[in-house]
């Protein structure tokens, strides 16, 4: 016991695990809070393209020697607008966020080819730097997140509603088009962070998982939202606890654990 | 004044007529049984009547207003399709969302919401029903989960899409006998969809026929002939009648049952008017 808490206490005292504990705490409670939404919505491929859109943008800023955060989110957010004024049409709007995702990562990959020095770079952003994250971006993180959870609870009502009830919706005066933008400027600002995180590759892991395993444990909404968060919570700080004891990959753990989470809740659901 | 009042109005969608210069008006508390094949255009009169398809002439008002999208007084059962069906939420959070779901903001789920909320499951006997996740009820439970949720801010109309579509018949009398309940208790209009009359026909007051961009409406004696039908449809139809149930056959099929038999809707033009009371085509 005593042990344990020596070594826990020397994880602490390195700067960038306190900084990367940080960055995972508040990219996974913002992560699984709006990825509730996406699996109540339906729409997490948007939420998977959205992060290969952010490949591009971060892949694109560096070549021109912009910070890396900055394109991811920009482009993200772009993206997630250009998704939501897609409009509602289910097949034709999967066809279309899939060919926007081939063609991001397509261009990514060509940003890539001409900034020569990026490998390590390219490493990072497909699957996650945690242990990476300085103090500025820390604080952008934080900001962001704040005004993100801000706006998700701004409009959380008549985006449940729309969600659950699209015509009754529409019949009770609910702007659907304004509710599904606003939404998915949320999740690109979502997958922006998560993709610092754990890549843009894996983005899945902390913005679905615990979203999709609190709905197999609770049928209430209220608890649902808190339930997603703390998984995606618990989950990001125990694979950065992991990845010190192991020195495995930080991402490795925490997609074990949300695997681990998500298949428990799915045995959990049957019995 | 009346709770719904169609007056000349016309509606296109996508170079389509789907209603032609149609007239009717459904009466306070009047429960009205809407018919048609699939495509005639129930749906989208429903829509049109919240606001939601604009008209291409014409007039609607409902409960003495224009229609417009929002209105609290006018309750509204979409029907059913795919993503409610399954849906892994409780029926009470579901009849939450829709009571507090126009509103912005942050503010909390009062008490005043929460009674008005018990009231409405109160009224279809559904507060049990309402612990249980939509997708874990049946057909039926959930019809009354979702006609509860449409009463709502205690609306004077009611529009009900197609509540009887996938249920077994005795699940269908359920629905029918409580929307007759609602309508006798509350004083609530309504129209009430459906691909059989059968079912309906011992509970509504009268029924209101769509086909061909026309609307008749009239008591069930009256509309439902073969003459009426036929200038409706376009087609020799004939109505078969055994006690209280009809048949409504074109060429030896029933229409009713073969409900796709119509799907394109003819536009040829209906230049009559049909007033408010009797059925004449």
């Amino acid at each position: 016991m005593r042990m344990a808490t020596t070594t826990a206490a020397r994880m602490f005292d390195y700067d960038f695990m306190r900084t990367a504990f940080a960055a995972a705490g508040i990219a996974a409670v913002l992560s699984g809070t709006v990825g509730y939404f996406l699996v109540l919505r339906g729409q997490t491929f948007a939420g998977h393209a959205l992060s290969h859109v952010g490949f591009t943008g971060a892949t694109g800023a560096a070549l021109f020697g912009l910070p890396p955060l900055a394109g991811l989110v920009g482009f993200t957010l772009l993206a997630g607008i250009g998704m939501g004024l897609f409009g509602e049409k289910l097949s034709e709007r999967d066809v279309a966020i899939g060919m926007m995702l081939s063609l991001a990562l397509g261009l990514g990959l060509l940003f890539l080819h001409f900034y020569t020095s990026a490998a390590t770079q390219a490493a990072a952003l497909l699957f996650g730097n945690v242990l990476g994250v300085d103090d500025r971006a820390l604080w952008t993180l934080l900001a962001m997140a704040v005004v993100s959870l801000a706006a998700l609870g701004y409009i959380a009502r008549p985006l449940i509603f729309a969600s659950l009830q699209a015509e009754l919706a529409e019949a009770r005066g609910v702007p659907m088009r304004l509710v599904s933008v606003a939404f998915l400027a949320i999740v690109a600002i979502a997958v922006a962070e998560c993709a610092q995180i754990v890549g843009v590759l894996l983005v899945f892991t902390l913005m679905v998982g615990p979203a999709a395993a609190a709905q197999n444990v609770s049928r209430r909404l209220g608890p649902g939202i808190v339930i997603a968060a703390a998984l995606a919570l618990a989950e990001a700080w125990g694979g950065l606890s992991l990845a010190y004891y192991t020195d495995w990959p930080v991402s490795f753990w925490i997609t074990a654990l949300s695997g681990a989470v998500y298949f428990a809740s799915l045995a959990a659901r049957r019995l | 004044m009346s709770a719904l009042k169609f007056e000349n109005a016309t509606i296109r969608l996508g170079g389509r007529t789907i209603l032609s210069a149609a007239n009717f008006a459904v009466g306070d508390g009047e429960f009205i049984g809407m018919l048609g094949a699939n495509g005639s255009g129930k749906t989208t009169l429903m829509r049109a009547a919240l606001g939601l398809t604009p008209l291409a002439s014409g007039s609607i008002t409902v409960l003495g207003r224009p229609a417009t999208a929002g209105n609290a007084a006018v309750g509204y059962m979409p029907q059913n399709r795919g993503a409610i069906l399954g849906l892994r939420i409780s029926g009470y959070d579901v009849v939450a969302s829709a009571a507090v779901g126009a509103r912005f903001g942050f503010s909390r789920l009062d008490s005043a919401t929460r009674r008005e909320i018990d009231w409405a499951l109160d009224q279809v006997s559904a507060r049990e029903l309402a612990r249980r996740s939509i997708g874990e009820l049946s057909g039926g439970e959930r019809q009354r989960l979702l006609l509860s949720q449409a009463l709502l801010g205690r609306p004077k109309l009611l529009l009900l899409d197609e509540p009887l579509i996938s249920l077994d018949p005795a699940h269908q009398t359920g629905v029918v006998e409580i929307a007759r309940r609602l309508r006798d208790e509350l004083k609530i209009a309504i129209v009430f969809s459906a691909h059989e009359l059968n079912p309906l026909v011992n509970a509504i007051d009268r029924v209101l026929y769509l086909g061909g961009g026309a609307a008749v409406i009239g008591p069930v004696d009256e509309v439902v002939t073969g003459p009426v039908l036929s200038k409706l449809y376009g087609a020799e139809i004939d109505v078969v009648r055994i006690r209280d149930r009809y048949f409504v056959m074109a060429g030896g099929v029933d229409v009713e049952r073969e409900a796709h038999l119509h799907e394109e809707g003819h536009s040829h033009s209906h230049a009559h008017g049909h007033d408010d009371g009797g059925a004449h085509v």
